[in-house]
């Protein structure tokens, strides 16, 4: 049950991101012109390899990038203190940061894949659908990671810090561009913990395999469990008494 | 709901920030439907004692009690509003779409923006941006999304700083006829002029309550003629019994 304190949030948000219209263009059509340049690549099987797992990277970072600047304003600017003394819940704001940034992941989900898969000859055996649910999973990932990391940082240039800090080290080991086995054994240990891999490995289940498979349900229900745990975390950053 | 007693009633408040006691031992209460102006010098803790009211300050010791409530209590949040010093808008949005969105958590009537609007001499911006407006503007949007709900007890901190003088005569007119609907209003000013508007006064100086009342009867019992008399008066008497 969504309350109506999280539907105006949502509302709201996707207000602020609407009248940016430069975050709105360089969400939307970023992605579609980073896919572009691999189909001149000399190899066709590095794309047909990495192809989809970026079409789960690109809502993760954005989606990350974006709401940790929207909540670290929120925190300067007092309106989250303000919010914090009217009737809502913390479990509202959360709520309807996830509907803004799922609808607009969605968005940027949904373009992409349709340029890969009409235009780039991106190939997957399993449903197109099931892509784009996999790449927004990846974005309320990397807005729940955006959420929790905003309360560590008191400016915009030190958010944005965060980015290469936690998001290039998981798509380094995610095992997108190096295969896994091809690391050294601590670091494919390593990815283990990165909840980044768990999404991506997802996407390349979806392309290999048509039929339903119990290690993709796995992988989606870790990145799943790991946005719920981050949000929880967000949430336990917001109080309602400070000093 | 008219509420007899005290709105507000603090007893051995403390509140420490970074080490320091930012307010020690403060026991005063706020008559309802007054103008209680909230007077000291910058860094006195009016801002800390307005956070204990609204119940977003941590406090060490004592109570804070509103409406025969603990502070900050979730049936509360829907009967007081509060203002931060800076002003807390949405710089992306239009004064109309921030003021939609607090509309929609106070749950006030679709109605109820509009009026306010004019009530502030908002409308003529109701489509510019917040990020936009000059700080005296942006001032009014941040106290205008606190009159959205009808609160019943609203607490302003240095709502008319840097205002031009007509506008803020305008603002103290209608604290005054907000009191009349039997509205709590505690407002912060370290201008001790601005203490001459109020019904009611606390005077603040590091951290500790000076002196508590109506301003004629602090001028009548120091002897002074202005308030600012009255708290140097004050201020000298509590210095020599320290």
């Amino acid at each position: 049950m969504i309350s109506k304190a999280a539907w105006a949030t949502a509302l709201r948000v996707l207000h602020q991101v609407q009248h940016d219209r430069r975050t709105v263009a360089l969400i939307l059509l970023v992605p579609m012109v980073l896919l572009i340049p691999w189909v001149f690549d000399d190899h066709p099987e590095v794309f047909d390899r990495v192809g989809l797992p970026l079409v789960g990277v690109f809502p993760l970072v954005s989606m990350f990038l974006v709401t940790s600047i929207t909540m670290l304003r929120e925190r300067v600017s007092g309106t989250l203190e303000r919010l914090m003394t009217l009737p809502m819940s913390k479990l509202d704001l959360l709520i309807g940061y996830a509907l803004a940034f799922g609808s607009l992941a969605t968005v940027q989900a949904t373009l992409v894949a349709l340029v890969g898969f009409v235009f780039l000859d991106l190939e997957a055996e399993g449903p197109k659908a099931l892509v784009v649910g996999l790449a927004v999973l990846n974005a309320l990932l990397g807005m729940s990671l955006g959420l929790f990391v905003s309360a560590f940082a008191r400016t915009e240039f030190e958010a944005v810090q965060f980015m290469p800090a936690l998001l290039i080290p998981q798509f380094l080991l995610s095992g997108v561009m190096i295969p896994r086995d091809q690391m050294a054994t601590a670091l494919e240990y390593a990815s283990l913990a990165l909840p980044m891999r768990y999404g991506l490995d997802a996407m390349e289940r979806v392309r290999d395999r048509s039929d339903f498979q119990w290690e993709l349900a796995l992988d989606a229900g870790v990145v799943g469990a790991v946005t719920l745990g981050l949000l929880a975390l967000a949430a336990l950053t917001m109080r309602r008494r400070t000093t | 709901m008219v509420y007899e007693g005290s709105a507000v009633s603090i007893s051995g408040l403390v509140v420490r920030r970074g080490g320091m006691a930012a307010l020690d031992n403060v026991t005063t209460s706020i008559p309802p439907g007054t103008v209680t102006g909230l007077i000291g010098p910058s860094g006195c803790g009016k801002t800390t004692l307005m956070r204990s009211i609204v119940g977003t300050q941590r406090i060490v010791g004592g109570t804070v009690t509103v409406f025969g409530k603990p502070a900050g209590h979730s049936s509360l949040r829907t009967r007081v509003a509060y203002t931060t010093q800076a002003p807390s808008a949405y710089r992306e949005l239009t004064v109309r779409e921030d003021l939609e969105y607090f509309r929609a958590i106070v749950r006030a009537p679709s109605t109820r923006v509009d009026e306010i609007l004019d009530r502030l001499g908002l409308s003529s911006l109701a489509g510019k941006p917040c990020g936009n407006l000059s700080g005296g503007q942006l001032h009014r949007v941040s106290l205008a999304a606190a009159l959205l709900g009808e609160p019943e007890l609203l607490v302003l901190d240095e709502p008319t700083v840097g205002l031009d003088p007509v506008l803020r005569g305008q603002l103290w007119k209608m604290f005054h006829e907000m009191a009349g609907i039997g509205t709590t209003m505690v407002i912060s000013s370290h201008v001790m002029d601005e203490a001459e508007h109020c019904g009611n006064l606390v005077l603040l100086r590091d951290g500790q309550l000076l002196a508590a009342g109506p301003p004629q009867d602090l001028k009548g019992k120091t002897g002074a003629e202005t308030v600012e008399e009255a708290f140097l008066t004050l201020v000298g008497s509590s210095g020599e019994s320290r």
